[in-house]
């Protein structure tokens, strides 16, 4: 049986999502001998490859650059799930959100510390006016909400998936 | 007088009903529960949330449950597609409208908003969000007002006026600028009429009102202490 391609992705989240993603257990035994993990912050690859099957994103869209892979996710891949309540609502990073950037930046990195009171622009990119969830952006084709959304409504979404069958809304996972 | 009974179908099932009360009292009169947010068991009924939005045989229009009197010989659908995408779409509004971050809420895992959206199937919005800039009040010396979390319900003005008799909630300006504000828009702290006691906060649905001192998801609420007091005193909604 050809392995079902699967990429995840970490753009503005604290990486607790993947965490959950780990945290499967058992399940996660079953699954690597169906998924072939082709990109993501647990596999090596560079470069997002052209043909997945399902990426998982979490995090929400903070900067032009989450901005400009996602968008690249999106071509490149048949099913896009939001994992988690930042792709999903915005959640914690949008807590920034009635604050303008540039007031943000002077509060943080300048007023609010001791020492080298720089912003910082070398490598890192330019926030967007605000953070906000994947679907303002791209289509997504399914939500996993949660902070994290739970390992085991994870997998079985996986699971499910790989069986070719898909039932959003049907889903036990609270919603915010 | 004694109240006349009337003959009604909910959800096909034939029911006896008192004139005079609502579809949602008779529905929980005979074991019903129908989706509810703004309603509180004893406090008047406002139909401000639109969940318990109901079918009547005979016209298109939707009727809020908890507003509209029963009548004789009618037949009410409580449970349909077209109510549930409704309903759905009440509850999304709700959650573009403010700022929920329920990761960081005191109500995380307690809030009716939350527990309704679930209940509904929501696992996304379809709107984008408003992310507002809104007040949080940390006047008052027990509680505090959160207007990030506010849905607008009434309760916490409601049972303010009709239980506590203090009158301090009100809610100001229209539409999508409305608030919640006590003493005529002055800090909690500050408002003269408050006796502290706790009736809004365990009436509120959401974290928008929580007592100080608890973390992430241990604010629970007692709502049910608010129904039974009114049980209690015989105050009629
Ligand atoms: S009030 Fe409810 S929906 Fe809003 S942030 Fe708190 S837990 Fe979430
Ligand atoms: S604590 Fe009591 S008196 Fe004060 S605002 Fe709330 S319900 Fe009214
Ligand atoms: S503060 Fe709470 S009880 Fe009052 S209107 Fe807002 S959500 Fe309802
Ligand atoms: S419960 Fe009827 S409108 Fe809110």
């Amino acid at each position: 049986m050809k392995k079902v391609k699967v990429a995840t992705v970490w753009l503005d989240g604290c990486s607790g999502c993947h965490m959950s993603l780990l945290d499967m257990d058992a399940a996660i035994i079953s699954l690597a001998q169906k998924i072939e993990l082709v990109y993501g912050p647990l596999v090596d690859a560079q470069e997002f490859p052209e043909d997945v099957d399902v990426t998982l994103v979490e995090g929400a869209v903070s900067s032009q650059d989450d901005l400009n892979k996602l968008k690249k996710i999106r071509q490149r891949t048949r099913l896009l799930i939001s994992l988690g309540d930042c792709a999903v609502t915005g959640n914690v990073p949008a807590m920034r959100n009635s604050i303008p950037v540039q007031r943000l930046l002077q509060q943080v990195y300048v007023e609010g510390v001791q020492a080298n009171k720089i912003i910082p622009t070398d490598g890192v990119p330019a926030l967007l006016k605000q953070a906000r969830p994947l679907r303002e952006f791209v289509k997504v084709d399914m939500c996993l909400p949660g902070c994290p959304p739970p390992a085991k409504a994870i997998s079985s979404v996986i699971a499910e998936l790989l069986d070719g069958r898909k039932r959003e809304g049907t889903l036990a996972v609270k919603f915010g | 007088m004694p109240q006349k009974k009337l003959s009604v179908r909910i959800d096909g099932e034939l029911i006896s009903a008192l004139e005079g009360q609502t579809i949602l009292q008779a529905a929980r009169a005979n074991g019903k529960r129908i989706p509810t947010l703004c309603d509180l068991e004893g406090l008047t009924p406002v139909g401000a949330c639109r969940l318990c939005i109901v079918e009547i045989s005979g016209t298109d229009r939707l009727f809020p449950a908890c507003t509209t009197p029963v009548q004789d010989g009618m037949s009410v659908t409580t449970v349909s597609p077209k109510l549930t995408q409704y309903r759905r779409v009440s509850l999304e509004l709700l959650f573009v409208e403010r700022n929920h971050t329920c990761s960081v809420c005191v109500s995380n895992g307690h809030c009716e908003l939350q527990a309704m959206a679930t209940e509904m199937g929501v696992s996304t919005v379809r709107f984008a969000y408003n992310y507002p800039k809104l007040d949080v009040d940390l006047s008052h010396p027990r509680y505090v007002l959160d207007q990030n979390r506010c849905i607008l319900c009434t309760r916490c003005v409601r049972v303010c006026a009709e239980l506590e008799g203090a009158h301090v909630w009100e809610v100001t300006s229209r539409g999508i600028h409305s608030r919640i504000v006590g003493d005529l828009n002055q800090k909690w702290g500050d408002a003269k009429g408050c006796t502290s006691c706790g009736k809004c906060v365990q009436a509120c649905p959401t974290g928008a009102l929580a007592e100080k001192g608890w973390a992430v998801e241990e604010m629970v609420k007692k709502n049910d202490n608010i129904s039974s007091l009114v049980r209690r005193r015989g105050v009629q909604a």
